[in-house]
């Protein structure tokens, strides 16, 4: 990979540091969600983000993505502070896709139109262009045969399959997947993995919370394990899953494994 | 309790006689699956389904004009109110004998309806927006639009007509004191029916989930591009029901605007009467009035039962 266009234009390395998180703290209310929060992910790094529900996963990407605002702590992407409250919301969010539970594709319009309304509106680009573009990567997620449907007509994997080129289709430099896979039917698991399996090996950085044990052992270079607001135990996915040592780990897997979830 | 055995099987569901297809037992709950809502007549009943309720209907309209007919006063009223030849000049009109045409004005109406109908769909939009905002700067026009709905939904139309109508000349000003009663009319129903409307709007925007907003915004969308592209046709697409409802009530509200001397149809009819005597101009009118609200009556019933239809079978948009 060449050099490649930071959150405010600037040229960053394709190596190095992609995302640095430093003492995050978000609330609702008085509900403590995110307890200090400090973590790195290097560009090309794929790390899954396991915990119970609640332990803040989600809203920990959320917070990445400037979709929450922090309480307190600071989010750098590529080396640029982006809770700054001078930086532009909407020029972050371009370089880090999202993919939420529920898929939250635009009910109104079809798979293309989803695909291509961001980079129209955003990027500018000629309409015509853009579903070329978007046409090529639902081609390559099997998708293209449903280019002119709702969303409704599709299933639930398909939908995330959909949402997932959604977010690609701004050519976002991280992508933050939001336990994609929790609200589909089991069958409908393994094509929406598969997926994010072919991005990993294609160097995408991801940011994965997941149920998925299995998955997170195969594909992350990293696990992060989540209790209450806190990173209890990081580790790669050899160690945490084989000797964790932190005992609130080594109990959450056992429920896990008790569950038969691994 | 011999006799309390159910002679026929019994959907175990539902606790009603279960359904057969082709002489096997349909799975349980099978109403349910079928249940396409309340129908005008059941659908199987066929030919003596259709005798049955012309029947009903024939009975019911005829016992009505039998108390119509039979009232000591039915004389009376049938000449006041269904003249046919008052009917047809009041419906014709006639300058010289100092009354207007009823037929001619409703014209007047259409036109002020077309008229405050978009600049109503505009205005509402603009106070739901702002309603809707949540930055800190907007926090005083915010109280205001809040105050506008406050105001013109608690008073009565009719007055708001009056205190346009004849305030706003009374005012003197260049250019806005100088307008025809015509348009004070409409500006009354405009800043009236606005604050309904926009009520309708809000519930609309609020409809569209949060999910949407979020995913929207995450793929780099402006808040107004948001707004623009992905909230707003799907609160639309969510009103258009009890946004139709509100403005079959706005075709016969302009009706109002003739009490400050404009001369659309209800006050046509209003001057045929004093003039003549024969209050069968308003039967005319009514007869007018309704010739344009069934219409879009019918529509409105039309689009939500397509709505309906589209949920139950999943949509397909």
């Amino acid at each position: 990979m060449t050099a490649q266009a930071g959150p405010l234009g600037q040229a960053v390395p394709s190596t190095g540091e992609a995302l640095r998180i430093d003492g995050l703290h978000k609330s609702f209310g008085s509900n403590e969600v995110l307890r200090g929060i400090s973590m790195s992910v290097a560009s090309h790094e794929v790390i899954c983000l396991i915990g119970a529900s609640g332990s803040g996963k989600s809203t920990l990407l959320r917070c990445i993505n400037l979709l929450e605002q922090i309480n307190s702590g600071r989010i750098s992407l590529f080396g640029q502070d982006i809770t700054d409250p001078r930086v532009d919301a909407n020029l972050v969010r371009r370089q880090i896709g999202i993919v939420f539970q529920s898929f939250n594709l635009f009910p109104h319009m079809t798979v293309l139109r989803n695909v291509t309304l961001a980079p129209t509106k955003v990027l500018k680009t000629p309409s015509a262009r853009a579903a070329d573009e978007a046409r090529a990567l639902l081609d390559r997620f099997g998708l293209i045969d449903k280019v002119d449907d709702y969303p409704d007509r599709l299933s639930g994997g398909q939908q995330q399959r959909v949402a997932i080129v959604r977010a690609l289709a701004m050519q976002p430099q991280i992508m933050l997947l939001d336990e994609v896979t929790s609200a589909l039917d089991p069958e409908l698991v393994a094509e929406v993995l598969e997926v994010i399996t072919e991005l990993a090996s294609g160097g995408m950085t991801m940011l994965i919370a997941t149920h998925e044990m299995g998955f997170a052992r195969d594909i992350a270079h990293r696990v992060c394990f989540l209790e209450e607001g806190r990173i209890i135990e990081e580790a790669p996915p050899g160690e945490l899953f084989t000797s964790p040592k932190d005992e609130r780990t080594r109990r959450f897997l056992r429920r896990i494994v008790d569950a038969k979830r691994l | 309790m011999e006799q309390n055995q159910p002679s026929e099987p019994v959907d175990p569901l539902l606790g009603l006689p279960a359904r057969t297809v082709g002489g096997q037992l349909a799975p349980p709950g099978a109403y349910l699956a079928t249940g396409r809502g309340p129908r005008l007549f059941s659908p199987g009943g066929g030919r003596r389904a259709t005798v049955v309720s012309s029947v009903s209907t024939i009975v019911v309209l005829g016992i009505l004009v039998a108390i119509f007919l039979l009232a000591p006063g039915a004389r009376a009223v049938e000449h006041a109110f269904f003249s046919p030849t008052d009917m047809w000049r009041s419906f014709i009109g006639n300058p010289k004998q100092g009354y207007y045409s009823v037929g001619g004005a409703i014209w007047l109406n259409i036109r002020m309806f077309l008229v405050a109908e978009v600049l109503i769909l505009a205005l509402a939009l603009l106070v739901a927006l702002i309603r809707q905002s949540t930055g800190p700067a907007l926090f005083p026009i915010r109280i205001l639009a809040t105050g506008y709905v406050d105001f013109f939904r608690g008073v009565p139309l009719i007055l708001v007509i009056f205190a346009l109508g004849l305030g706003v000349p009374a005012l003197s000003l260049p250019f806005v004191s100088s307008q025809s009663d015509a348009v004070y009319g409409v500006a009354a129903l405009v800043v009236s029916y606005s604050a309904y409307v926009s009520e309708v709007y809000r519930a609309g925007l609020n409809s569209v989930h949060q999910s949407q907003v979020a995913a929207a915004r995450s793929l780099g969308l402006s808040h107004g591009t948001s707004l623009r592209y992905v909230v707003l046709p799907q609160a639309v697409r969510n009103i258009i029901p009890p946004l139709l409802n509100d403005f079959i009530s706005l075709q016969k509200d302009t009706a109002l605007v003739g009490t400050l001397g404009v001369i659309e149809a209800n006050k046509a009819a209003d001057i045929y009467s004093e003039t003549v005597f024969n209050f069968s101009s308003f039967t005319v009118a009514a007869i007018l009035f309704l010739i344009l609200t069934i219409p879009l009556a019918r529509f409105t019933d039309r689009l939500i039962e397509r709505d309906r239809r589209r949920r139950l079978a999943g949509g397909t948009r």
